[in-house]
């Protein structure tokens, strides 16, 4: 049979199923819809948002609920994007995530660098000090971290919400585990050749490692959309709130009644981005998760 | 000797010139912070600075029996912990083994529909899931009364699914658990696709059946996967924070209270910077021993 040399990537059907376990077909059937219907609950919450930010109230409150708004309404649109600094907020989230994934990128690739290549007394008790606070929570110390930001006056700036994220332990922990991918000998060749530690460093480790920083870039760069509570705690002023935050209040600040169609438009606007990312990089995503775990 | 170590650290200089960039900022803002909460943790300390005042244990024996609400947000984190955890191991699994055969772009598909919850940021799906939750106007109660559920379970009334202090906890852990999916899908497929189709081949011609093929050889060879998404999946539900402070706010009569909760409400929130420290240990230790039994298991599978 032609089959059995064709490679995993391009086995047809459940060829591979059928090859490791003896599964009767319909069996095979009714655990497939198991898995579609996680896949559709998982999706529901965010067509409801997106369907949700084209109801006006009355709608939003409707019972039972309409499925498709009958009349959609962008009203909550013009609200969310003209009445309230969300442009700002977006802005602010942007420079933030994107500094923590410029910082994280700079500070792994160099430490990782270290970690994996060079010999140095105190490398392990360095690397495994940088790996432990990977299995912290941060929350355990925002207490004292915000006791230090009131002493440096940082609310409300873009250092405040950057500068506990300058170090990224899992992309420290990535890039030594890719740099034993780079063999020795490459790099002691390029010694040879008379390659100075910082035109090793800039013209051999940094290009060779493009994959696991573009992992790093996208993991830090969510990490940082997506922190929340940091970022709560740091931004008290409306023009400093991070999309995030700044969605967040904007359905918890109405007092009685809460505006539903512009809160879940606000959800989807900050969903959005996010979503493009993803699309845009699902290759990294997936090399970023697996990288991590699998080697070394 | 004292020479010799001189010596093997001027040759190692390069290695201190590289981590230099993340050991300068990780001592100022991670270390010396933690250093600082466990110290703290043994003060009264509000917004003044001056009044500040050791007190010994005085914050911990506090917490463990006179505060009214922190032990069960312990109780609560762990039930969280405990639910959701096991919970998206299992799906996860099941899922990626299914998965695995099929071809790459419905793959794909799979791996984007379970990876978007995690895309989406906690704030965004918080909000989308009180208006699902909402008792008055719910889509949820509109499911459950369309297939007759809402009859079985609450004689025909809507249930206030976040409202109720015997629904809250789990509502709340559903939310949870739909961002947990994504990452360990994706880990379990990489980690099936490693594992040889030889050994299955082996095993049916030694009569195996398709359920020992799977607890012999899928499950065994994915060890190493399962420990290390138990441990990134319990730290971070450890941190559960976001659906509490959108959701909930703690409440019903403070049936969804979790640690990282309460630090924010009592050190960030009420300026009680010492109680809120001693709470933070505490977590710490936990989060520790927890860590450090899952380490050693990871250790060996690493190294």
């Amino acid at each position: 049979m032609a089959q059995t040399t064709l490679s995993p990537d391009y086995m047809p059907g459940d060829y591979v199923l059928r090859r490791r376990y003896a599964v009767g077909r319909w069996l095979r059937y009714l655990a497939l819809a198991i898995v579609v219907a996680i896949a559709i609950i998982l999706l529901i919450p965010i067509l409801w948002m997106v369907l949700g930010s084209f109801k006006i109230q009355r709608v939003a409150l409707a019972y039972p609920p309409e499925l498709i708004p009958s009349d959609p309404v962008i009203d909550n649109w013009e609200r969310l994007l003209i009445n309230r600094p969300s442009m700002r907020w977006m802005f602010n989230s942007f420079i933030v995530a994107g500094g923590i994934a410029f910082f994280a990128v700079v500070t792994s690739t160099c430490a990782g660098y270290a970690f994996g290549k060079k010999q140095f007394p105190g490398r392990t008790i360095f690397f495994w000090l940088i790996l432990m606070t990977m299995m912290l929570p941060r929350q355990i110390y925002i207490v004292p971290l915000f006791v230090l930001m009131r002493i440096l006056g940082w609310f409300n700036s873009f250092q405040g919400m950057i500068a506990p994220y300058l170090v990224y332990p899992f992309g420290v922990f990535l890039m030594r585990q890719y740099m034993q991918s780079i063999p020795d000998e490459l790099l002691e060749a390029a010694k040879m050749d008379g390659a100075s530690e910082l035109q090793l460093f800039r013209h051999i480790i940094v290009p060779l490692s493009r994959p696991a920083i573009g992992a790093i870039a996208i993991f830090a760069f969510m990490a940082g959309w997506n922190d929340y509570l940091w970022q709560l705690v740091m931004a008290t002023d409306e023009l400093w709130l991070t999309l995030p935050v700044g969605v967040a209040k904007l359905t918890a600040s109405g007092v009685g009644s809460i505006d539903i169609g512009v809160g879940m438009a606000g959800a989807t606007f900050a969903f959005i981005p996010m979503l493009l990312i993803f699309l845009l990089f699902q290759s990294y995503f997936i090399k970023g998760i697996t990288v991590g775990a699998l080697k070394g | 000797m004292l020479a010799r170590t001189g010596q093997k650290v001027w040759e190692g200089r390069w290695g201190y010139i590289f981590i230099a960039p993340a050991m300068i900022p990780f001592v100022i803002f991670t270390a010396i912070p933690l250093v600082q909460g466990l110290l703290l943790s043994f003060y009264k300390a509000g917004l003044n600075r001056d009044k500040w005042q050791y007190i010994g244990l005085k914050n911990y024996s506090n917490l463990l029996t006179r505060d009214p609400v922190f032990p069960t947000a312990i109780k609560n984190t762990f039930l969280f912990v405990l639910g959701v955890v096991p919970a998206a191991m299992v799906i996860c699994l099941f899922v990626a083994v299914l998965i695995y055969p099929l071809s790459q772009r419905k793959q794909t598909f799979f791996r984007a529909a379970f990876y978007m919850p995690v895309v989406s940021a906690g704030v965004v799906l918080a909000m989308v899931w009180v208006y699902i939750y909402s008792q008055e106007y719910g889509l949820l109660n509109y499911i459950f009364d369309s297939l007759g559920l809402l009859h079985l379970l609450n004689a025909g009334e809507k249930i206030g699914w976040l409202a109720r202090t015997d629904t809250a906890l789990l509502s709340l852990a559903i939310v949870v658990l739909s961002w947990s999916l994504g990452q360990p899908l994706i880990l379990f497929l990489a980690g099936l696709g490693a594992i040889p189709e030889t050994l299955y081949d082996a095993a049916k011609i030694d009569g195996a059946d398709s359920w020992q093929s799977f607890w012999k050889i899928t499950l065994p060879l994915l060890r190493p996967t399962m420990l290390f998404v138990l441990v990134v999946l319990t730290i971070a539900v450890f941190q559960v924070f976001v659906v509490v402070q959108l959701m909930t706010l703690g409440g019903p009569a403070n049936a969804t209270q979790t640690i990282v909760y309460r630090i924010w409400v009592t050190g960030i929130v009420g300026s009680k910077f010492g109680y809120a420290s001693a709470m933070a240990v505490i977590l710490l230790v936990i989060v520790s021993a927890l860590a450090a039994a899952q380490f050693k298991l990871l250790d060996r599978q690493m190294t």
